[in-house]
């Protein structure tokens, strides 16, 4: 695809909002409509309060990423998704942000039900208090027909969300997931900074993606500030990285078992998940990774004297692993029920902007580390995971492919650290005023996208977080289509989405 | 089932042998803070204004650390120019009063006590458990589950995790109480059979952590609920949270109230 007259841009890069200059919105629609039709992909959709819109298009297959803004002269603008069905969710928040109203929109309801930013203007015209959860779903009717209602508290330790399932005996008909209840005021509390915790703000986005968040926000930071990482902090991000997708795809594979009913390795992951949390901890005191990185490298050092005792539990853990996961493979009754749930086809995870492991499981080949590679995997190539059948089996077997490629990086990665550590990086130069900011990271789920808008000053006039649990839970829906209300815990368990960084 | 058993063997028995021993915990780790206030010097309020939440006060006798606050993060400690402040390894950390989190130098910590005789003569053998995550990012929620695998097994305590609060003797949240969750928190808390605890784990749950200045939270749990167990960290290791619980079934030893710091 070509994204003109959107301005093409590099992961990490950093441009005057000079150089990208407001489109005519006819101009833009039809720049995204086509680069979407061409190929591309919706990564990102926000505005701001004076009535700015901005999208980030990505095309993964051609390693390009393009960026675009347009001004609406009201609040109300015809909407997207008619024409790009992934601007869905994003036309849903620009509606509940800055109370615009995308006419046309199918499915025009709140996100995460909190007021709007823009006092008095409210896209649905509410006055009165907003209540989670409460909106108009959508239902099936007839006499056999019965609805199921689940959440926001759930059985397990799990965080909250409501599901409500329009069912036909066993036979879930439709999907529909209203979300929202973890909301905190993440985006809203970025504008103006950065503030003294904006860092902890990325890392708590999704506190079990606390490295991928961080990195995107480090990545910003160092964008607008012209600040070059050193190639040996590089590659400790890249282990911090590589360690947290170990450690949720471990847990994620015992969790996969345990609800198909196979012990063995749900209880063998269970433990081993802790394993591999704690060679985190063992570099930065963190299990999951705070405190490890800082804007221009890094908090805490990986010490050459670290690298062999690193190594070792490295090399336990993943023999435990290995170990616990091939059982999986060979035993008849879980592939049976892995294989018969949750299928999406790729022209769906296409037309919904799926991203990450899912979206892999489909036989997609996009990964921000080999596309729009950062860090360490400009150099360290990583190649995609790849399954086709798009159901549970896949979305576990691209993750296990996975493991065994952050495991070959790791070992990469210890060998380049046998040099002396890098020094601790200094203050950050003043960021650039007037400027916008594009990072993209693979964390574990999918693509973690952080878009920062910066104003005179060099303040962030607006700060985007894309969890990639945001591109995806629509896949969940999808997937729940047609299959066993009792399968859905196992569905929802493969996509494993983040409910704190969809609700923000 | 050849392989399967083969597996068994080879994963050997891997529950952790605590609280006979500790396990080890990473050189790394930041566990309770310990003030030097006499490095302090006169009228230097240098950690009070790096840290991030507010966490500290410069009293006459030197910092004051608010546990409930801290994200155990090394602000302080890096920006202290005199040293003032360090993290030990001390992992116990859990109180019984939302005050007695304030730590001061040279003072103890009161930690959390046992059950009165009453609610230890009900949930001391069996503590049954509802876990709901009032907002917050999810991170308390990966170490208070951690401690239900074979590594923990916290069912050799009597400790349960269930899935009804019908069935639940506390309520173990997480999160600053996201608006959007004030409702289900309090008619999950309603359901619940009395009598009946609350546990509060972590910054966000005790003070909103560092979502605390943020109007779509409210500030922790304790704003809707009595809460009788307050376990900080951001989030707190999974030692931490079961040796606060422990210390509530009085399972430790010691008189579980006053420890040296």
């Amino acid at each position: 695809m070509s994204g003109a007259p959107l301005v093409s841009i590099r992961n990490g890069q950093a441009l005057a909002l000079a150089q990208v200059s407001e489109l005519p919105f006819a101009e833009f629609r039809d720049a995204l409509v086509q680069g979407v039709a061409g190929g591309g992909r919706l990564a990102c959709l926000c505005a701001d309060e004076q009535l700015r819109l901005f999208a980030v298009l990505a095309d993964d297959a051609q390693g390009e990423l393009w960026v675009g803004r347009t001004r609406l002269d009201a609040p109300s603008y015809p909407a997207f998704t008619p024409r790009i069905p992934q601007a869905h969710l994003f036309e849903r928040e620009l509606g509940e942000q800055f109370g615009l109203v995308p006419v046309g929109h199918p499915w025009f309801k709140p996100v995460r039900f909190h007021p709007s930013w823009v006092p008095g203007r409210d896209a649905w015209g509410r006055t009165g208090p907003i209540l989670p959860g409460v909106l108009d779903f959508y239902q099936v009717l007839g006499d056999e027909v019965h609805e199921v209602a689940v959440g926001p508290v759930h059985a397990g330790v799990i965080e909250p969300g409501h599901f409500r399932f329009q069912c036909h005996g066993e036979t879930v008909f439709h999907l529909e997931i209203a979300l929202g209840y973890q909301h905190r005021g993440l985006e809203r509390t970025l504008i103006g900074g950065p503030h003294a915790l904006s860092l902890k703000h990325a890392e708590t986005v999704a506190g079990d993606t606390s490295i991928a968040h961080a990195w995107a926000y480090c990545q910003v930071l160092e964008g607008l500030a012209g600040v070059a990482v050193p190639p040996r902090s590089q590659w400790v991000r890249g282990l911090a990285l590589e360690l947290e997708r170990l450690a949720n795809h471990t847990g994620d594979l015992g969790a996969l078992a345990g609800d198909v009913g196979f012990l063995p390795t749900a209880s063998f992951c269970g433990r081993i998940r802790g394993d591999w949390l704690n060679l985190s901890a063992e570099v930065c005191g963190s299990r999951l990774g705070r405190d490890w990185l800082r804007p221009g490298g890094l908090r805490q050092e990986v010490e050459p004297a670290m690298v062999e005792g690193l190594r070792e539990k490295l090399e336990r853990a993943w023999a435990d692993t290995r170990d616990a996961v091939e059982l999986l493979w060979g035993a008849a009754s879980v592939l049976n029920r892995f294989d018969s749930a949750g299928a999406l086809d790729p022209v769906q995870a296409r037309s919904i902007g799926l991203v990450g492991v899912p979206a892999r499981a489909c036989g997609i080949p996009m990964d921000v580390r080999r596309d729009h590679p950062f860090g360490p995997f400009r150099e360290h190539r990583v190649t995609p995971s790849l399954a086709e059948s798009g159901n549970v089996h896949a979305r576990a077997w691209v993750r296990w492919l996975e493991m065994a490629e952050s495991h070959r990086f790791i070992l990469a990665a210890l060998a380049a650290l046998s040099g002396p550590a890098d020094p601790q990086p200094g203050p950050l130069p003043p960021l650039a005023p007037d400027s916008l900011c594009l990072a993209l990271v693979e964390g574990w789920r999918g693509e973690v996208l952080h878009l920062a808008v910066t104003d005179a000053q060099g303040r962030f006039s607006r700060y985007k977080l894309v969890d990639p649990s945001f591109h995806n839970w629509f896949g969940v829906a999808l997937a729940q289509r047609g299959e066993q209300i009792s399968d859905f815990p196992l569905i929802n368990k493969s996509f494993n989405l983040s409910y704190c960084g969809h609700d923000l | 089932m050849i392989h399967i058993l083969l597996s068994r063997w080879r994963q050997g028995h891997r529950t952790l042998a605590y609280p006979k021993t500790l396990p080890a915990l990473p050189a790394r780790f930041r566990g309770r803070p310990r003030i030097r206030a006499e490095a302090c010097p006169e009228g230097c309020a240098t950690c009070a204004e790096v840290c991030p939440t507010q966490a500290i006060t410069v009293a006459e006798a030197g910092p004051v650390i608010d546990l409930g606050r801290c994200l155990f993060c090394p602000d302080c400690t890096e920006g202290c120019p005199e040293g003032a402040i360090e993290f030990t390894g001390n992992h116990a950390l859990a109180t019984c009063q939302r005050e007695d989190l304030l730590l001061a130098a040279g003072e103890k910590l009161r930690l959390a006590k046992a059950f009165d005789r009453e609610l230890m003569r009900l949930f001391g053998r069996s503590l049954k458990l509802r876990v709901v995550s009032a907002g917050g990012c999810n991170g308390c929620e990966v170490d208070v589950n951690v401690l239900g695998t074979v590594a923990w097994d916290i069912g050799r305590f009597g400790i349960q995790y269930v899935a009804s609060p019908r069935h639940a003797d506390g309520l173990l949240l997480c999160g600053p109480l996201t608006e959007n969750m004030a409702e289900a928190v309090r008619k999950t808390y309603d359901a619940m059979p009395e009598p009946k605890i609350v546990i509060a784990v972590g910054a966000c749950a005790i003070s909103g952590g560092p979502f605390r200045n943020q109007a779509e939270q409210r500030g922790g749990v304790g704003s809707l609920l009595p809460v009788d167990l307050f376990i900080p960290g951001c989030p707190p290791h999974p030692l931490t949270i079961l040796d606060g619980l422990l210390r509530l079934l009085g399972r430790l030893e010691g008189d579980g109230r006053l420890e040296p710091i």
